[in-house]
């Protein structure tokens, strides 16, 4: 499976790795052509701004909506994850609007809040190191969004059909069980298609 | 729940990296900079070519300035300290700021110690000319680095000579043989341990930057392509004749450093830089590059 790894701005190289770890090809993502040869995309954590001006201005938007309406997997982490959602709080403007969801920005506060924790998560039988930096939360979903863990009663993990969206940093750690979670939902969409 | 780890503070520099993060005096730069795709602001209270033109004793930037950057921008705000000055950092710290610069740009307070930054639960950048400096940082609890360069010359061939002298050093540690990177641990002044995790890994500990002369799209591409993980610009946006314009082609040239005509399309009309300062008409001891070793 190759799973391209969107290369505008942010932790590129650590999701490669974990790709790597769970038994994928992980490949970085600078041009739209690019998605033709995947089997799904990771958005990867970084500055949710600075990714959503360079995913406008080089035509990444449509391109990654028609990557999704044709079944195939999007995850998103942290910036991945606010750039996946259909509305922001605040006055500001979305970006991909592909899931049902309601994220605020920052929700924990500045970098001195940042921090890591044990995490449940559905479909993983023991918990996960997460960390949170600078970290967004899930405030509202859709009846499609299906909720994979919380943290202190709000929303930190959520999958609607193809998509994968995570607060925290997965490809921080050693711990590649979410990256292979997400590579066997890019399987399953191969199989269909 | 564990915060201010080294993950955590590590982690935070890996989300910067492709970006350019920005060195703004007021809320307007910073906004200016956030809309060209900065991923982080620098507030001070004087970038570094007006620093040097003031002369006298660089400080920590009045906390005014870095709470009114911090009011109107949603991307992290960093700021400086001075080299071993560990209040001002405590300081900058209960601010909130999100990374703090313990920075040769500012006049030193110490001239043999620097700030013990383990001991924060923000995390810090340091500068470094050579591997020795870069691990010393480290092993002090600096979780991003940055080449030093010359700050505020619009000059980039001390940056360049930094990365390339760091780059060439990981290189030949890789090299070495177990019993010779001993040797090498005492002729850098550098922890044995941090050592060799270079020659195992091949790579520095954290996330390394280019930073200290940095002035149109193609010095920030010059330094992604020497090995930076992205770039930091002091003067040369707010310093050019279009900071707005300078911003985004600088942002454009870090993502698509290997692309040249994207490279060339967004530097054509953006009007003159910075003026430049060459190197060798800087006297010794206005050189920022040798505070702090």
């Amino acid at each position: 499976m190759n799973i391209g790894v969107l290369a505008l701005q942010g932790a590129v190289a650590e999701h490669i790795r974990s790709i790597g770890l769970a038994g994928g090809t992980g490949v970085a993502v600078k041009r739209t052509e690019q998605l033709a040869e995947i089997d799904g995309l990771i958005i990867p954590g970084g500055e949710s701004t600075t990714i959503g001006k360079l995913m406008r201005k080089y035509d990444f938007i449509d391109a990654i909506r028609d990557f999704s309406a044709q079944g195939k997997p999007v995850f998103g982490t942290c910036a991945g994850l606010i750039v996946l959602a259909d509305k922001l709080e605040g006055d500001e403007e979305p970006h991909l609007r592909l899931m049902d969801m309601t994220v605020a920005r920052n929700a924990f506060g500045r970098q001195r809040e940042s921090f890591e924790t044990d995490l449940d998560v559905k479909g993983i039988d023991t918990p996960l190191r997460a960390v949170f930096i600078r970290a967004p939360l899930i405030k509202e979903v859709g009846p499609e969004v299906d909720v994979l863990s919380t943290y202190k009663g709000e929303i930190v993990t959520a999958r609607q059909g193809n998509l994968l969206a995570s607060s925290y940093h997965p490809e921080l750690t050693d711990d590649y069980r979410l990256h292979s979670y997400f590579l066997d939902m890019a399987k399953e969409a191969a199989a269909k298609r | 729940m564990e915060t201010g780890t080294s993950r955590v503070k590590r982690g935070m520099a890996e989300m910067q990296k492709g970006g350019v993060i920005m060195d703004v005096m007021n809320a307007e730069q910073a906004k200016i900079a956030e809309a060209a795709g900065a991923t982080a602001v620098m507030a001070l209270e004087r970038v570094p070519s007006d620093i040097r033109a003031a002369g006298g004793v660089a400080r920590m930037a009045d906390p005014t300035i870095v709470e009114e950057v911090m009011k109107v921008v949603s991307i992290p705000v960093m700021a400086k300290a001075r080299i071993g000055h560990f209040v001002e950092a405590k300081v900058l710290e209960s601010l909130g700021v999100d990374y703090i610069d313990e920075s040769e740009v500012l006049t030193p307070a110490d001239e043999v110690f620097h700030i013990s930054k383990s001991e924060f639960t923000v995390p810090f950048v340091c500068g470094a000319k050579d591997l020795g400096e870069a691990l010393r940082r480290v092993q002090e609890g600096a979780s991003m680095l940055r080449t030093k360069g010359e700050p505020g010359t619009g000059n980039i061939v001390e940056a360049v000579r930094h990365m390339r002298l760091i780059m060439g050093q990981i290189r030949h540690v890789q090299n070495l043989s177990k019993d010779e990177l001993y040797h090498e641990a005492k002729i850098l002044g550098v922890p044995y341990d941090l050592l060799l995790g270079v020659h195992e890994t091949g790579r520095l500990p954290v996330v390394n930057f280019a930073a200290g002369g940095i002035a149109t799209p193609s010095d920030a591409a010059l330094m992604m392509h020497l090995g930076s993980d992205g770039v930091f610009v002091g003067s040369g946006i707010f310093k050019s004749d279009n900071p707005e314009k300078f911003a985004r082609a600088i942002v454009e040239a870090t993502t698509h450093y290997e692309d040249y005509e994207l490279i060339a399309r967004v530097s054509k009309n953006l009007g003159t830089p910075m003026k430049g300062i060459e190197i060798s008409k800087l006297d010794r001891h206005e050189r920022m590059q040798d505070r702090g070793l």
